[in-house]
């Protein structure tokens, strides 16, 4: 800063002391939570010291799930978040990157239209158009499958419109050496433009992974087989409307579990992420 | 946005694009479609006959009490979260500017994580904190005789609802405002500080003004973010209860189509819904380009 003024900065730790905390609260209850009994959580409340329980609440959740209104492991579930959030993050990537190519590098007929197409979609968000979209699924026999979880969120109006900016700043010298050196649209594809974008992939990637592991409308309605459901629809049929009879330790475990694999990616690729959302939604 | 210089086959860019402009109208456009279709006919949810009725669905929609209060609360809804989510992030963004040099990296990791956190869990984890039998907090409060129990009063869901909503929301406003305070250029503050500007006043006259394009577009998006994306939380902790205390539109929309099978009235729902996103994204575009600074 300019000048130093002390108490500016003190003052500026405080707040995002205050701020953090507030920030890491709930995580840090859910944490300790998850180390207690159900019987000690029914009996006093959570309490913000470690209990012993850890080991069996951790190991319940794993392999058996809570005894609620649904029981599944959350293995199976995490099983089920995963593929789907990696066949979203993968299936966007790769559709954005080849509708951009194609809108980019070459003389695509009513390409203006075909772009437009693509970009309108970030007007209908599943919510707008619930049951319509349901039956389509069902229809095409989709329902309990990793297709139908997957498919309909694939397509990314904001990977293409990021794949087509980035192509548009690569120099014209770049496809004209291509072409002299006899490069076709394949191998130019393949062995220079995929290259160059690979920031660009990585940060699109954990939008996109977190996007799909956290889905939840989606889920929710095409999964009606307690075997096909993303662990995050999954806490939620863990806890039966009574309350008094919610498994809570195995609960929380359970919370636990559901965040760590996104958390766990957004701060190991945080470098990429940070500049690919602001790139991207700007 | 042609380049100079491309390759001349026809065949292979529509190959390349047909697989996203097909998901584009089977899942979107097809059922957008159907939604405004149906929104115009009454259906019966068994025998599947159905009558045109024209705006009927809307009117009958509009003069429903249940209806206008769901559309009143959705805004103050949207309001609130927008406001919190945006002044907090701000606050913590310009703190970590202030601190930037010494432990900036350690702020930022600390406070973007949330980014990662499924709204439903944001809900249920605060649930945890507010539980009036098994929350840390809300046991306590209980205990204080401050008549807490959002599970029975439905202006302490709805302001639970917010908190936890807005909450997941700060590190998302974060990334942004701190990546708009860091393109503001550095000889323009030592400029002002040179001229006599005290920090407040360089905030207020230099700072607030260059991130008011960032800041309208992430009203946008936490307004949209509110309407929508906030179903997990409202789903997965009230269920729209207390008695329709947290019920907002889009959750209206789930429970009237998907539990109560109403699929006129709930299509209808869905296209008051698509008219509000499709309004929001225009002004988005329309103002973010021009770059909304004074």
């Amino acid at each position: 800063m300019v000048e130093n003024r002390r108490w500016l900065t003190v003052l500026a730790h405080a707040v995002l002391w205050l701020g953090v905390l507030i920030i890491i609260f709930p995580v840090l209850v859910t944490l300790m939570a998850s180390t207690q009994s159900t019987q000690q959580i029914m009996v006093g409340a959570i309490s913000l010291i470690p209990g012993s329980e850890a080991g069996h609440n951790y190991w319940t959740a794993l392999t058996q799930g809570a005894t609620g209104t649904s029981n599944n492991a959350a293995w199976k579930m995490m099983l089920n978040s995963g593929v789907v959030a990696m066949l979203i993050a993968c299936g966007k990537i790769i559709l954005s990157l080849l509708a951009a190519y194609a809108i980019i590098f070459f003389a695509l007929p009513l390409r203006m239209l075909w772009f437009w197409l693509i970009f309108l979609t970030l007007m209908l968000p599943v919510e707008v158009r619930i049951l319509p979209t349901y039956k389509v699924i069902s229809d095409l026999a989709l329902l309990d499958t990793y297709t139908g979880l997957s498919l309909p969120l694939i397509a990314s109006a904001t990977g293409t419109l990021l794949f087509r900016q980035f192509f548009m700043t690569l120099p014209n010298e770049l496809v004209e050496a291509a072409k002299i050196d006899g490069a076709g649209p394949f191998r130019f594809f393949k062995d220079v433009v995929i290259p160059l974008s690979k920031t660009n992939i990585a940060a699109l990637f954990v939008i996109q992974f977190i996007y799909g592991w956290n889905q939840y409308l989606w889920p929710l309605l095409i999964t009606t087989k307690g075997e096909m459901e993303t662990i995050v629809i999954g806490i939620r049929k863990m806890m039966a409307d009574n309350d008094s009879i919610t498994d809570w330790g195995v609960v929380m475990a359970t919370t636990m579990l559901a965040m760590i694999p996104p958390v766990l990616v957004v701060i190991f690729m945080q470098r990429w992420f940070v500049k690919g959302l602001v790139d991207n939604e700007k | 946005m042609q380049r100079r210089v491309v390759y001349s086959s026809r065949l292979l860019p529509l190959l390349f694009v047909a697989p996203q402009v097909a998901i584009c109208l089977i899942f979107f456009y097809w059922p957008a479609a159907q939604a405004v279709k149906q929104s115009l006919y009454l259906e019966d949810p068994f025998g599947g006959i159905s009558d045109f009725v024209g705006f009927e669905n809307f009117q009958t929609l509009f003069s429903q009490r249940e209806y206008l209060d769901s559309f009143v609360r959705s805004m103050i809804y949207g309001t609130l979260v927008s406001v919190i989510a945006l002044s907090v992030a701000l606050l913590l963004a310009v703190a970590t500017m202030r601190v930037a040099r010494t432990s900036g990296r350690i702020y930022q990791t600390l406070i973007l994580w949330p980014y990662a956190v499924a709204p439903a869990i944001a809900g249920v984890m605060w649930m945890y904190v507010f539980h009036p039998s098994i929350g840390i907090l809300g046991k306590q409060m209980v205990l204080n005789g401050w008549g807490w129990n959002y599970i029975l009063k439905g202006d302490q869901a709805f302001g639970l609802m917010v908190f936890a909503a807005a909450w997941k929301q700060i590190s998302y406003n974060f990334i942004f405002f701190l990546a708009g305070l860091q393109a503001i250029p550095k000889s323009l503050i030592e400029a002002a500080a040179i001229d006599g500007a005290g920090p407040f006043k360089r905030f207020r006259d230099i700072v607030f003004p260059l991130l008011s394009p960032t800041g309208f577009f992430l009203l946008i998006v936490n307004i949209v973010y509110a309407f929508f994306e906030t179903f997990g939380v409202i789903h997965a902790v009230t269920r729209g209860g207390p008695a329709k205390s947290t019920e907002i539109l889009v959750y209206k929309v789930y429970h009237d189509g998907v539990v109560g099978l109403d699929i006129g009235g709930s299509a209808a729902q869905s296209v008051v819904l698509m008219v509000l996103v499709i309004g929001l994204t225009i002004v988005q575009f329309k103002y973010v380009e021009r770059k909304v600074h004074y």
